[in-house]
């Protein structure tokens, strides 16, 4: 089955310049396994080595984030919209003086 | 001019040019804007500041902008009190309160606005917009307005009427979405995607986030160039917190003030106190909650900045504290009543915070702490409304004046 995932445009270059594209899955997990198989690379930008989503990223089924779901096990039927969407930090940081 | 080089991102450190972006094309991390510190300490002076305008154009020299581009309301530069009596009441010899309420939309967001919108006009985007809880809403609508530029602001629906009303006498399109603002965020996010505009907290947000920086630099200037022992800062997404360190650590680093060790404490309320709570299970993954409390300023439950500002408190020796809205609403009152400042619920939140960790004996009695006061009251009357004495209301002669007081006294 088939869900619409929608695409942040700091993605589009890896995704074919597409704003959505189509994934197949039962979870989010396999979503993303599907995303990954599509356009290689794209995991990786949204995961960690060890598999779980990056700290920068939000992803919301339905308009709902999945932190609030069941995260990567969430359950997908077909239709639904994923939208993958960073999140706004501004940041601080260590300042680079007269380096 | 600026010194502005370039934006590099947080996590990875790849380098961008300066553009309306704000997030890695690579990993996602937050970009920073980078400055050449070098030509900036051949033309800073205390005494150049000193010779600047009362506003936060004063410190141009690290701001991200062209000050000759400025969109101008006479932003910052906000009074820094002493607080004898609160400073009493609380058992601290050295409180200072920075009243941003004294701000052209009675709220710090006039500091980020217009270091963003200045910022927009120079990339020349005609319209601005933002995701807000009210106050940045209005400083980005009267920002416009001054640039004639178009606005859109997006607010939850359930906001003060006074946050609503003021954003719209300056003209701009108001939409109200049915969620919390981490939903109006969300709609935002993916708007900017599609429309050209200028969304200060999201595509210029590097630009943004720098304009809160000016809290620090005013600070260090108005104690007569130096830092304070302690911040007393309220936490809605984080960055707040984290630019008042980094102006501090800036002005350290270009030989302005002696070494920085300010503690910094972040406040938020208990019904929306992610970064709190990871701060107290010692851990820097913030999990996001539902926001359930008066302070909707603050009521931003997956804070973008909440892993930043953890890193920032735990550099600089700082803690974390939250109050419930009881707590708020008596922050509030014991402010007004003991130094004549009527803020919003997020002062409440900040002197709650503040007087919890005096209490908790985090705080010492000699530090000098400045307690940073955000917004004005005026825009969140309903949550004090039933908290203060109605008027004696009576006929007009000295008889009924009398009668009426001795009757309340009683």
């Amino acid at each position: 089955m088939s869900v619409n995932v929608k695409i942040p445009t700091p993605m589009r270059k890896i995704a074919g310049d597409q704003d959505s594209v189509s994934a197949e899955g039962g979870t989010l997990r396999e979503c993303i396994d599907s995303l990954e198989a599509s356009y290689p690379g794209l995991k990786e930008r949204l995961c960690e080595d060890g598999g779980e989503l990056r700290r920068f990223v939000n992803v919301y089924v339905n308009g709902d984030d999945v932190r609030f779901l069941q995260g990567l096990q969430t359950p997908l039927k077909a239709g639904d919209e994923v939208s993958i969407v960073p999140a706004v930090a501004g940041g601080v940081g260590c300042i680079f003086f007269m380096a | 001019m600026t010194h502005a080089k370039a934006l590099r991102c947080r996590e990875c450190g790849r380098e961008y040019p300066l553009d309306s972006i704000n997030v890695c094309e690579f990993c996602f991390g937050p970009l920073e804007v980078t400055y050449d510190y070098d030509a900036i300490a051949k033309v800073i002076s205390r005494e150049a500041i000193a010779n600047g305008p009362p506003t936060l154009w004063r410190y141009h020299y690290l701001l991200p902008c062209d000050r000759e581009m400025a969109v101008d309301i006479a932003a910052g530069f906000t009074p820094l009190i002493r607080a004898q009596n609160l400073g009493e009441a609380l058992g601290l010899r050295y409180l200072y309160i920075k009243n941003d309420c004294v701000n052209p939309t009675w709220s710090f967001k006039d500091r980020v606005v217009a270091v963003a919108s200045t910022k927009a006009r120079e990339f020349g985007f005609d319209t601005l917009a933002c995701a807000s809880t009210g106050n940045l809403a209005n400083s980005v609508a009267a920002h416009a307005a001054k640039a004639s530029m178009r606005a859109f602001v997006f607010i939850p629906a359930d906001l003060e009427q006074g946050k609503v009303l003021g954003s719209a006498i300056y003209n701009p399109t108001v939409v109200a979405i049915n969620g919390n603002y981490d939903d109006v965020n969300r709609v935002c996010s993916e708007l900017s995607d599609k429309y050209p505009w200028a969304f200060v907290n999201i595509n210029v947000r590097p630009y943004y986030a720098e304009g809160s920086k000016t809290l620090g630099y005013e600070v260090a200037e108005q104690l007569g160039w130096q830092a304070p022992d302690h911040c007393v800062v309220p936490m809605a997404s984080g960055s707040l917190f984290t630019k008042i360190w980094k102006g501090l650590s800036e002005l350290s680093q270009l030989g302005m003030i002696s070494s920085v060790h300010t503690k910094m404490s972040g406040t938020q309320a208990l019904g929306c106190s992610p970064i709190v709570a990871a701060w107290e299970g010692g851990t820097l993954n913030v999990q996001p909650v539902r926001p359930n409390t008066i302070a909707k300023s603050l009521a931003i439950g997956n804070p973008a900045d909440g892993y930043y500002a953890l890193r920032t408190m735990a550099d600089s020796g700082g803690y974390a504290a939250s109050s419930t809205d009881e707590e708020i609403v008596e922050g509030i009152s014991l402010l007004a009543k003991s130094e004549g400042i009527f803020a919003e619920t997020a002062g409440g939140v900040v002197i709650a915070g503040l007087k919890k960790l005096v209490d908790q004996g985090r705080i010492d009695p000699d530090e000098v702490v400045v307690a940073f006061i955000t917004g004005g009251g005026l825009k969140t009357q309903e949550a004090v409304a039933e908290h203060v004495k109605p008027p004696l209301q009576i006929e007009p002669s000295v008889n009924a004046f009398e009668e009426a007081l001795a009757s309340r006294s009683s």
